[in-house]
């Protein structure tokens, strides 16, 4: 099968892989139909995780049609079109029956901190992405869920990660009815939480971002403030600024460790690799939020340090909220929002690619080419 | 540029998940189930898996894609003899992926196959929407290799 194939930081190739096979008795193969790329994706195309093996395939959101079932699926049936959530989880472990799927601890034998995810390196469990034709799937009978036919199938995709992760930014974030929320960061998820932030009764939601054109989609598309980072002297100052001289009751992290704004975060965490990414807009979302307001953290860092003024957490009294997205959890409701139209995922897809373009869909999208906000790989 | 007011009724949902016990710890974690949790089927290993020493065996499920191999796969080795909370974990990680790198080339060229650096980098995407990046890159990486080229022919003199 045609598989992506990582050689190192800035580039990938396709390749004939073998096809996966069920390796467990709750594995199923899926043949995927479609997948994104995700911006976490690009961290480890970059080069800034460690464990990324040359030779691993990435993918982490797809959807797709199941081919083969191990002994122990009796949920699913061969041809079943699902969804599949990026978390790798067991249902059964004391994190899982607590709801905390993305901690799952029977997925990942190579870290304790992270669950495991589908290509994510082996720093969460070593096992191979949906940026290819076929994949193996571990515990088909807790995650992948069937798409409904009255949904349509980019949607189903974008509630694999992208939605659920925006969702639940805003949801860590106890976003209360006439609060003011600042998020940092105007890329997929980025967008997705401003949007979500609405849904929990915001009365301000402020996106902070460098990209012009993400921040006239997210305006648009989220129905919020906008505000260029590179036009202020001083983002944290603009925001208290703007509220009150107060600061913010709840700033979203939407952006981590591949972030810009700060140079000596920019040189010590992405070209010296001297912490886990560059940590400029945690930075910022502690210094802009209120005394005693809640900062909720979904951009990825990678396992190490990061230079953080924790100081300040303490304080001003600051909550800080942060996981791994549990998918599975929030996808009941979310599947509702999407159906009842409430929530329309797709409209944030600007790029559509065959799987042999893939080494240019991560050129685009990491270089900020052609206005790009979310790329698809169609297969 | 930006809406200074609004009518928040008109928003599509507004307010429809608003929770009030979301202050700040619900509900991530659900403490009414006294949950101890069981373990699901061993799945057996048929390559080398490297496992952290924060656990007391494989998980049930795991990868098996890339094993250990080379130099590269010796500094893995190493590194999984420390726990996830040491600099000896992480830093020999990060050395072994950027020596497997290397190691990959010569094994790529070992079986015939020269990387495209052009094609895997997406080159041809940058030559459509950033040709200056590229011509940028390709000058620096030219000067590069006159540069190491000139100083082996002074080491060879």
């Amino acid at each position: 099968m045609k598989a992506m194939n990582y050689r190192g930081p800035f580039r990938i190739r396709i390749d004939e892989k073998p096809m996966p096979e069920i390796l467990h008795p709750r594995d199923a193969i899926v043949q995927v139909t479609r997948a994104c790329i995700c911006g976490s994706d690009l961290h480890l195309y970059h080069g800034m995780v460690p464990d990324t093996r040359i030779g691993s395939t990435f993918g982490h959101e797809f959807i797709g049609i199941v081919r083969e079932l191990g002994s122990e699926v009796t949920n699913l049936k061969v041809g079943d079109k699902v969804l599949v959530p990026f978390n790798i989880a067991c249902g059964q472990c004391v994190f899982c029956l607590q709801g905390l799927y993305a901690n799952c601890h029977e997925a990942n034998t190579m870290a304790t901190a992270g669950g495991g995810i589908f290509g994510y390196s082996h720093l969460a469990g070593g096992y191979d992405g949906g940026q290819a034709e076929y994949i193996r799937v571990p515990y088909a009978d807790v995650g992948p869920t069937v798409i409904p036919e009255d949904m349509d199938e980019e949607d189903a995709l974008l509630l694999t990660d992208v939605l659920p992760t925006g969702y639940q930014a805003a949801e860590m974030g106890g976003i209360q009815k006439g609060d003011t929320v600042v998020v940092f960061g105007a890329g997929p998820v980025g967008i997705m939480a401003a949007r979500c932030a609405w849904l929990f009764g915001a009365e301000r939601v402020i996106v902070i971002d460098h990209l012009e054109y993400r921040l006239d989609f997210v305006k648009n598309y989220a129905n919020c403030e906008v505000y260029n980072f590179k036009s202020l002297e001083d983002p944290v100052l603009f925001i208290k600024h703007i509220t009150n001289w107060l600061g913010a009751d709840v700033c979203i992290d939407a952006v981590g460790s591949d972030a810009c704004g700060n140079a000596m975060q920019t040189i010590t965490g992405k070209k010296l690799l001297l912490q886990a990414g560059a940590a400029t807009a945690l930075h910022w979302a502690i210094n802009s939020v209120k005394k005693g307001g809640i900062v909720s953290i979904v951009g990825v860092y990678g396992p190490t340090d990061n230079l953080v003024p924790i100081g300040n957490v303490l304080n001003k009294g600051i909550t800080i909220r942060a996981n791994q997205t549990s998918v599975k959890r929030l996808l009941p409701k979310l599947m509702k929002h999407v159906q009842d139209g409430i929530l329309s995922p797709k409209d944030i897809i600007t790029h559509r690619f065959a799987l042999e373009d893939l080494p240019d869909a991560y050129r685009i999208f990491s270089s900020k080419l052609d206005e790009c906000i979310k790329p698809v790989i169609v297969l | 540029m930006n809406l200074v007011s609004k009518n928040l009724n008109t928003l599509e949902g507004w307010g429809i998940d608003a929770n009030p016990e979301n202050d700040p710890t619900y509900p991530m974690r659900d403490r009414d189930n006294n949950v101890t949790g069981t373990r699901p089927t061993q799945q057996i290993a048929r390559v080398e898996v490297l496992q952290s020493i924060e656990r007391p065996h494989y998980t049930a499920v795991f990868g098996e894609t890339i094993p250990p191999s080379g130099l590269s796969g010796q500094l893995r080795r190493y590194a999984f003899q420390h726990s996830e909370s040491r600099y000896r974990h992480w830093l020999p990680l990060l050395l072994a992926d950027r020596i497997q790198e290397y190691e990959e080339i010569i094994n790529d060229v070992k079986k015939g196959k020269i990387p495209n650096f052009y094609a895997e980098t997406g080159g041809k995407a940058m030559w459509r929407y950033d040709k200056p990046a590229l011509i940028k890159k390709v000058a620096c990486v030219a000067i590069g290799a006159f540069i190491i080229s000139c100083a082996f022919k002074r080491l060879l003199k």
